[in-house]
């Protein structure tokens, strides 16, 4: 909307300008039009039914998004992510039997220790990141199955339900875990030397190198952290749907969010990480999805403007040749 | 009749004359040294003549023809070859595959004929002292094989000119003297060569003639046997010698006086690295600039990156104020007090997207913080000492280094170095590239620190910038001290004729005369 008021007070448009701002902003004006449109034209969009239903799905979107945005920051990616959700997922119901602390313990060690394999192979055997975890995208999801037997088990526990499906002070836990991790991943980005790291070294690798950073300790610890970010995710996909199917959970959530990540203005040549922009960017596809559901579209249409935003980040976001 | 005519020929690209009036001929049967340093317009010149770029003026002659080669297909495809130093071909493919690439034998019925393509590519490569199996995986074989088979492959498509760029690099002296032998042949059988290399001593054996480029210019274009060692390197390096000598040309003060009898800083001890670096021993005092001269391809960039720990070392040891560091790496070596500056700033000194700031806190970060959380206090602080000190221009503390100019990049980047507060400086070419007030303000620099007591190298292929920056000189070529040049002996003639001199003559200038 700004733009536009600005190019009419404006008849030369400062095209630079323009190109700076759009990767930055587009998204969040996309995501004010969307709305707008809702408002107007969806019945009951506005009801807080709605609104919680949406941010619901879209929480675990935005937590595994989180852990993507900073291995895309370092100029990787992490394909594994799915299936670390799967592999938390089928331990759950395991490990249920020596309390929910030490389940969820459990899930999260997975976590770290696919996290540790991945930033291995990327940062000390010097694999492409999309190959080093390609590995464990066919092979985590195969472990997980083999734990579970193949097999959908009914999780019944308190607690968990209570993560998957309460609410606190009249909003679902899952929204409320989902903000605080984008709190806490916003702030490592922004005020911790890991953070500070990790974007060095997705902008130049070889000369933080020679700056004398631990790079290869970095790498490690970001895979990690996207791996723990993942089971997270994973556990509370059990929590919610009280039950852990290992073949479902998790499914194709690799490309939900290089999208939001992508969408949200993070290029993938790294050195730049936008944690609220991967927010904006899961909300938007998120929207996108239920705008179309609700105006009876069919679901390959949707796919369609799906992949037509992607182009459209993707192209405002390159680089440019300059010089 | 020439075989192969440049005249006039310019390149512009944004900013910089990479070709400036470029002339020079190439007859038939001719091999025909092109040398000159960095960033004198050989690649350019390369890329013109095979098509990758169009002259902006001048035009080239092809067998008395006037030519013009849209595509590197196109100057192929005429009888231009080239073959580069990074051999291009496929290394998963068999040897007689690649050498047949695109020009298979085929059968009656339009299959390969890979019999047949074996057999001739046996043949073939025999000449070229290859004895291997044809049908191995062309990357399994040696360097050397492999770039023999890359000249191979350009002489069999009726190349008329073959174009080598630095042939040799990688090659063992058994394979230097087949590949010579080839050229030998090639020579005989009227073909033109164009031989770009840094190595004297296979200049003056292979070559006939030689055009030396500078800054873009022809400095110099003749029979190679005219022209002596010591003037051919003094027209790529330096000035003229015969020209006025500006004396404080450059932005440096006299000596720095390091107390000759001071425990050095730094201590290098018989370095090794596979190849190229060979027994490499010096040692820096306190307050000394001890610069390292030779010429590309010497070695004088690996042993700045070797003592920094990021290149591979095999042997020899490195003690930086008399603490021994086994084959550091690069975090040991910050630690250590170690600051190296690397040749290539865009590549591997400056993180171009980041900000000022976050470019000179990058090495200082956890003396910046408390429990991993950064003190942004802290940091401006360190940061507005170094931008005032060093006159950094930029519009604040937050612009992108990647939008500033070369000079203050530079800056930039040296800021980062003296923050970690090194007590060994290793500047590689600190100038190139930056424009004349930023070099004189970063040659008074140098001077600066090292009166602060502090060790520093200084590598440069401007031997002024050398010569006047140092206290001592430690000549390199291909690997390995072959001099050094202490007091009144560093002089620009003394570098040029040190570097100069044939592998034999190899001698320490300097001592007594």
């Amino acid at each position: 909307m700004t733009t536009e008021a600005a190019t009419a007070t404006r008849p030369a448009i400062d095209l630079a300008r323009v190109r700076a701002w759009l990767p930055k902003y587009g998204v969040y004006v996309a995501i004010g039009v969307l709305v707008l449109y809702n408002v107007l034209f969806t019945p009951n969009f506005l009801t807080w039914s709605n609104l919680r239903i949406q941010l619901i799905q879209v929480a675990p979107i935005v937590i595994v998004a989180l852990g993507m945005a900073l291995v895309i920051g370092t100029e990787g990616i992490d394909l594994s992510v799915g299936s670390v959700m799967a592999l938390a997922a089928a331990l759950i119901p395991l490990y249920l039997g020596y309390g929910v602390v030490a389940a969820i313990l459990v899930s999260l060690v997975a976590g770290v220790v696919v996290g540790l394999v991945n930033g291995t192979l990327v940062a000390r055997v010097g694999l492409q990141p999309i190959v080093a975890t390609l590995a464990l995208f066919v092979g985590g999801r195969g472990l997980a199955l083999v734990i579970s037997d193949g097999q959908l088990k009914d999780v019944r526990n308190d607690d968990l339900i209570y993560l998957g499906s309460g609410d606190f002070l009249g909003i679902p836990m899952l929204v409320w875990i989902a903000a605080l991790l984008v709190l806490v991943v916003a702030f490592v980005v922004r005020r911790t030397v890991f953070g500070r790291r990790l974007l060095a070294i997705g902008g130049n690798r070889p000369a933080t190198e020679l700056a004398g950073v631990p790079v290869k300790r970095v790498l490690i610890t970001v895979y990690v952290l996207c791996s723990v970010l993942a089971s997270i995710a994973g556990l509370l996909a059990v929590a919610r749907i009280q039950s852990s199917d290992a073949s479902a959970v998790g499914l194709l959530i690799e490309l939900s969010a290089i999208t939001a990540v992508v969408v949200g203005g993070t290029p993938l040549t790294g050195g730049k990480v936008r944690v609220l922009g991967t927010v904006a960017g899961a909300l938007l596809m998120q929207l996108v999805v239920a705008t179309m559901i609700k105006h009876n579209l069919q679901p390959s249409t949707t796919e369609m403007v799906q992949a037509v935003i992607i182009l459209i980040a993707v192209y405002v976001a390159r680089e440019r040749k300059s010089r | 009749m020439a075989l192969l005519e440049v005249v006039d020929v310019s390149k512009v690209f944004p900013g910089v004359r990479a070709l400036d009036d470029v002339s020079f001929t190439l007859q038939p049967g001719e091999v025909h040294a092109l040398v000159g340093e960095n960033g004198a317009g050989k690649s350019t010149l390369i890329k013109v003549l095979t098509g990758v770029y169009q002259p902006d003026g001048g035009q080239l002659r092809y067998r008395d023809e006037p030519a013009r080669f849209d595509s590197p297909m196109d100057a192929q495809r005429a009888g231009i070859s080239t073959i580069y130093q990074e051999v291009n071909l496929i290394p998963l493919m068999s040897v007689a595959h690649n050498l047949f690439l695109g020009r298979e034998p085929r059968t009656a019925y339009g299959l390969l004929d890979e019999k047949r393509m074996f057999r001739e590519a046996h043949e073939i490569l025999l000449r070229y002292g290859v004895t291997t199996d044809v049908r191995r995986q062309l990357g399994t074989l040696a360097l050397g094989a492999q770039q023999m088979v890359a000249l191979a492959r350009a002489v069999m498509i009726d190349a008329k000119v073959v174009i080598m760029d630095e042939p040799t690099s990688s090659l063992e002296p058994r394979e230097v003297e087949t590949l010579f032998g080839v050229i030998r042949d090639l020579h005989s059988q009227g073909i033109g060569i164009i031989y770009v290399s840094h190595r004297l001593d296979e200049l003056y054996q292979i070559c006939d003639a030689v055009t030396i480029l500078r800054d873009g210019k022809v400095v110099h274009t003749g029979k190679l046997a005219d022209l002596e060692r010591l003037r051919l390197v003094s027209l790529m390096l330096g000035r003229d010698m015969s020209a006025v000598r500006h004396e404080g040309f450059t932005g440096f003060g006299g000596d720095h006086g390091g107390a000759e009898d001071a425990a050095p800083v730094l201590k290098v001890t018989d370095l090794n690295s596979r190849r190229k670096l060979h027994d490499i021993s010096f040692a820096v005092r306190p307050g000394e600039v001890v610069g390292l001269g030779g010429l590309l391809g010497a070695g004088r960039s690996e042993t700045i990156k070797a003592i920094g720990g990021a290149y591979p070392v095999d042997g020899g040891e490195i003690a930086v104020d008399g603490k021994a560091l086994n084959r550091p790496t690069t975090v040991q070596a910050v630690k250590a007090g170690i600051a190296v500056q690397p040749e290539d700033r865009k590549a591997e000194g400056i993180v171009a997207g980041l900000s000022v700031r976050e470019n000179i806190a990058l090495a200082i970060l956890p003396r910046m913080s408390k429990l991993g959380l950064v003190s942004d206090r802290k940091i401006d602080e360190v940061v507005r000492t170094y931008m005032t000190r060093l006159r950094i221009k930029a519009s604040s503390p937050d612009q992108r280094v990647g939008d500033l100019s070369g000079g203050n990049q530079q800056k930039v980047l040296l800021a980062r170095l003296l923050a970690t507060q090194p007590k060994v400086l290793l500047l590689d070419e600190p100038t190139r590239g930056i424009d004349v007030g930023a070099k004189a303000e970063v040659q008074g620099l140098i001077d600066e620190l090292a009166a602060e007591g502090l060790g520093v190298v200084l590598v440069s292929s401007d031997a002024e910038e050398l010569v006047e920056g140092s206290d001592r000189v430690v000549v390199l070529r291909d690997g390995a001290v072959v001099g050094e040049l202490r007091g009144d002996a560093v002089t620009t003639e003394a570098l040029l004729e040190t570097i100069a001199a044939a592998a034999v003559e190899a001698k320490e200038v300097g001592n007594d005369d």
